[in-house]
């Protein structure tokens, strides 16, 4: 299978067996911004009734394309073929017009109004230059219940979970008529379980007639909802087929341009005595934890949302006041009552929303990389620039960051480089304790690889590394020993990784 | 920005472009260096009005040709004094005299003149004037330049808590609180025959007690989540009411004469004043906070993200209170200044000056969600105020006016230099 156009013409087979005329046509499209090639030459193919998934590393184009599907961009060359006519989007409402929603990673609802606010915005039912609250409540209710879901209208977005906001999201574009829904990310901030009811609605709207436009890192996921597959890299499309016709491997392989012979590296753990001690760790969502950490050991803690891992890491940290328990390295009990306190004592935490919490997005790379770093780095509070600087160069060489100079705004960076960027930073304070909390989320398949090489290589020098993840596979792939919480308690501990599975975690974790 | 103070400078240049003369010793001594004829035959006519810059030129003028032998007569009046004077004079007859006058009034001394036959054809010789916009006029440039010192001074700190995306409402009571302090101090210390120190002293205390004004602010802000606009809103109220209580609602005047050195004083060499050298002073000292210590990297990173900054270990509450205890000392010190300046010490000062040194602030490039912005954008951004302000009385825009046209032109150049940024970040 090759991107070449007059074998994609030719090319008509698909699992229902029937041949239909693509719903949506994206030809060549070509889109240039000052400075880089965005895209070179990408097609893609739409069926009706389909889930079509887009993947690709970081910078493979993925959202330019999918930006100049909504009509936030205009293509530099190309067409773009809806229902057999070329057409082209001037502007996202256009494209919203034209039956195309598009569902981000970070919401677009208001999260202070009521979920039907939300849902009608901009196309408010009104009797009488009032709002009707009665018929908005009645077709919100239809809505939902042709989605198969259970949300009471009235509550505001605010009170939702993230699983149930993404379900409003939809149904948003379920009512705007749409028959073809983009979805960006749609599982990175879900648990298992509603991922299966996520999947259970996208098959309904399937059967609907709607097409649906899946652009995911979790290439297990896409294995199980999506009936074909366009891998996009560099700005190309590489090529389109089939779910069946890829293997995990080959389908990597394809992203990445060349053999990845397995998804974590080997390492084989020396470990050592106990470096970390939790004892009886107390806070908000978190009920009297306790767990060690030994010298080159990966500990891995996982479990459903909600179940307080991410607070645990936050109290360890101090980022958040602990009521009791002690925290102890190397033998010395901490007092740690703020974050300044736990990276003094040698403790850092890669948080789980870089955006927001972990990089100054406006700021540069190196004042980013700075941050934590600067009273080594100065005299008498003045800062040494020179030394600042050689420093920020020899970090980003080791960690092969992906930076156009040091003065580069966070917000310009890939997400991988981002990740990067916090993972330098963290290095230089010599830490000795890493919490890694969802370091690989938003982060495509080559940049995953270096970053469980990095866990494994900090685990090697003898730092206590635990590693907070949801992906199952990763923490049966990286990890030594997983904890499982479940409601701010340990569920369950797994010792013997070679025997786990993630059935038997998920047993442990609900 | 800095281009569109280059722009005002430029406008305001050319349109006070006229006839400059200079009045006083000044002329007479440009007058003394163009006479040419110095026979001792020679009579000279020194003719000007009554009032105390032509008392002097007339004095140096007699005083320089004395000292060169050379008789003068004087003439000083008005127009039908003059008229009656030369009457006198032509009827004693003698060689016709060479009149020296101002400019100014050189064409009321041809007038007149001309009504003599005698004097008909005697020459008037008047200092020397040159074509030059009064706007850069250097007594122009110094007067602007102090009046913008206590704003611009204040606008410092403001900057500081503006990049915290943060602000600061009540500088504009604590400079009447200021000024009120220290008046009152330096008259309970000893009225009109205070020391220097106790001048100093009183300073001090004013400054230290807005400071404290402003740590209270901070702590409001930091402690109980008050949000800025509020706390500061409300510490304004208390200071201004601080300063009417303080002062009884009247202005304190009993003030010594050297009370003045550092509002109106100047240094001897270029005649820069001591507030513009202060001023100065303090932005180098700010700038190189901002731009060079760990500081004022805590600072910037707290406007940016201030969650991302206390996860990354920073002291965020510290760095906030900081800001705003600087703030307040700043605006202590412009009260100061303002006090020195009019010489008293009244409730009134300040009145909405939160809002013009908040212009000067954003008009500089700071943004107010904070995470951005340069020390030295401030002051362009005070001295564009400044000069518009200057540029408008030297033209003569009605007082009403003038305060139109200084909201459109700060939104005006807000407006181009966004535009400017987009530009530049689409490249």
């Amino acid at each position: 299978m090759s991107s070449d156009p007059d074998v994609n013409d030719t090319f008509t087979e698909f699992s229902s067996g029937s041949r239909a005329a693509p719903l949506l046509e994206m030809r060549q499209i070509r889109k240039a911004f000052p400075g880089v090639l965005a895209i070179d030459n990408a097609s893609l193919e739409l069926l009706p009734g389909e889930i079509h998934a887009l993947v690709g590393e970081n910078g493979a184009g993925k959202s330019t394309l999918i930006k100049i599907l909504n009509g936030i961009y205009p293509a530099d060359s190309g067409d773009i073929i809806l229902n057999g006519k070329k057409t082209h989007f001037s502007s996202p409402p256009h494209a919203m017009g034209a039956g195309i929603a598009t569902i981000y990673q970070e919401f677009t609802l208001i999260p202070t109004l009521p979920v039907t606010a939300n849902l009608f915005l901009g196309r408010e039912k009104t009797k009488l230059f009032m709002i009707d609250r009665a018929r908005e409540l009645e077709a919100a209710q239809a809505l939902f219940e042709s989605l198969g879901l259970k949300l009471n209208a009235r509550c505001l977005v605010s009170e939702l979970t993230v699983s149930q906001q993404q379900m409003v999201e939809i149904a948003r574009a379920l009512s705007s008529e749409a028959v073809i829904l983009v979805m960006d990310e749609p599982t990175a901030a879900l648990t298992p379980r509603e991922v299966e009811k996520l999947f259970e609605i996208l098959a309904r709207m399937k059967s609907n007639g709607i097409s649906i436009i899946f652009v995911s890192h979790r290439l297990d996921e896409v294995f199980r909802i999506a009936d074909r597959i366009t891998v996009m890299r560099d700005g190309k499309t590489i090529m389109t087929a089939l779910t069946t016709e890829f293997t995990k491997a080959s389908l990597i392989e394809q992203m990445v341009g060349r053999p990845l012979d397995r998804e974590f590296p080997k390492r084989t753990s020396v470990i050592g005595d106990v470096r970390l001690e939790i004892k009886e760790l107390c806070g908000s969502a978190v009920r009297g934890i306790s767990l060690s950490v030994k010298r080159g050991e990966v500990l891995g803690i996982t479990g459903l949302m909600g179940a307080g891992r991410t607070e645990l890491a936050r109290l360890i940290f101090g980022a958040d006041k602990k009521e009791s328990g002690q925290i102890i390295l190397d033998g010395k009990l901490l007092e740690i009552k703020n974050p300044r306190q736990a990276i003094r004592h040698g403790i850092c935490l890669l948080t789980e929303d870089r955006k927001s919490q972990g990089l100054i997005l406006m700021a540069s790379a190196i004042e980013n990389f700075a941050l934590p770093n600067l009273p080594n780095w100065c005299k008498l509070g003045v800062v040494d620039r020179r030394l600042e600087s050689s420093r920020f160069l020899e970090r980003v060489n080791n960690l092969d960051i992906r930076v156009t100079g040091p003065d580069q705004r966070a917000r310009d960076l890939s997400g991988g480089n981002q990740q990067k960027l916090l993972v330098a930073r963290w290095l230089e304070t010599e830490s000795q304790v890493i919490l890694f909390d969802e370091p690989t989320r938003g982060i495509d398949v080559g940049a995953k690889f270096e970053m469980y090489l990095l866990i494994n290589e900090l685990a090697d020098q003898g730092k206590a590394v635990i590693l907070i993840s949801s992906e199952l596979p990763e923490v049966l792939g990286i990890c030594d020993r997983i904890l499982v919480m479940k409601a701010g308690r340990i569920a369950g501990e797994i010792d013997d990784i070679s025997r786990a599975s993630q059935e038997s975690i998920m047993a442990l974790a609900v | 920005m800095l281009a569109i103070l280059f722009l005002l400078c430029l406008l305001f240049s050319i349109l006070t472009l006229r006839d400059q003369h200079s009045s006083g010793l000044q002329a007479a001594r440009q007058l003394l260096g163009q006479i040419k004829s110095l026979d001792s035959d020679s009579r000279f006519l020194i003719i000007a009005p009554r009032n105390e810059q032509d008392d002097l030129f007339v004095r140096s003028i007699g005083d320089g040709l004395t000292a060169k032998n050379l008789r003068a007569s004087i003439v000083q009046g008005d127009p039908s004094e003059i008229r009656a004077l030369l009457g006198a004079l032509s009827d004693s007859g003698g060689n016709k005299p060479q009149i020296l006058t101002t400019v100014s009034y050189a064409p009321v001394v041809s007038n007149i003149v001309a009504q003599f036959p005698e004097m008909a054809s005697a020459e008037i010789f008047t200092p020397p004037s040159y074509r030059w916009p009064t706007f850069l006029l250097p007594d122009n440039i110094r007067n602007v330049a102090n009046q913008i010192a206590v704003i611009a001074i204040i606008a410092i700190g403001m900057t500081m808590v503006i990049i915290t995306a943060g602000i600061d409402l009540s500088v504009g009571s604590l400079v009447a609180l200021s000024a009120v302090v220290i008046a009152w101090m330096v008259g309970f210390m000893g009225g009109a025959d205070a020391t220097y120190l106790e001048m100093f002293l009183a300073g001090a205390i004013a400054v230290a007690l807005c400071g404290i004004t402003g740590a209270f602010s901070g702590i409001m802000i930091t402690r109980f989540n008050i949000p800025p606009f509020i706390a500061t809103l409300a510490i304004m109220q208390v200071a201004a009411g601080m300063a009417y209580i303080i002062s009884r609602g009247k202005p304190i005047y009993q003030l010594p004469e050297s009370f003045i050195v550092l509002g109106r004083g100047a240094e001897p060499l270029l005649k820069i004043p001591y507030a513009v050298i202060l001023m100065i002073g303090l932005y180098l000292a700010a700038n190189f906070l901002m731009s060079r210590t760990t500081l004022g990297r805590y600072i910037y990173a707290v406007g940016g993200n201030s969650e991302a900054a206390r996860l990354a270990g920073i002291r965020v509450k510290s760095v906030l209170l900081f800001v705003y205890t600087l703030c307040g000392m700043l605006a202590g010190l412009g009260g100061v200044i303002m006090a020195s300046q009019l010489k008293s010490g009244a409730p009134t000062y300040g009145l909405t000056y939160e809002l013009y040194v908040i212009a000067a602030v954003v008009v500089g490039g700071t943004s107010l969600s904070g995470g951005e912005g340069r020390i030295f954008g401030t002051l362009i951004g005070a001295f564009i105020i400044a000069v518009i302000q200057n540029g408008m009385n030297l033209t003569n825009v009605e007082t009403y006016s003038q305060k139109v046209v200084l909201g459109l032109v700060i939104l005006a150049a807000v407006m181009l230099d966004r535009i400017k940024q987009r530009r530049m970040a689409r490249a």
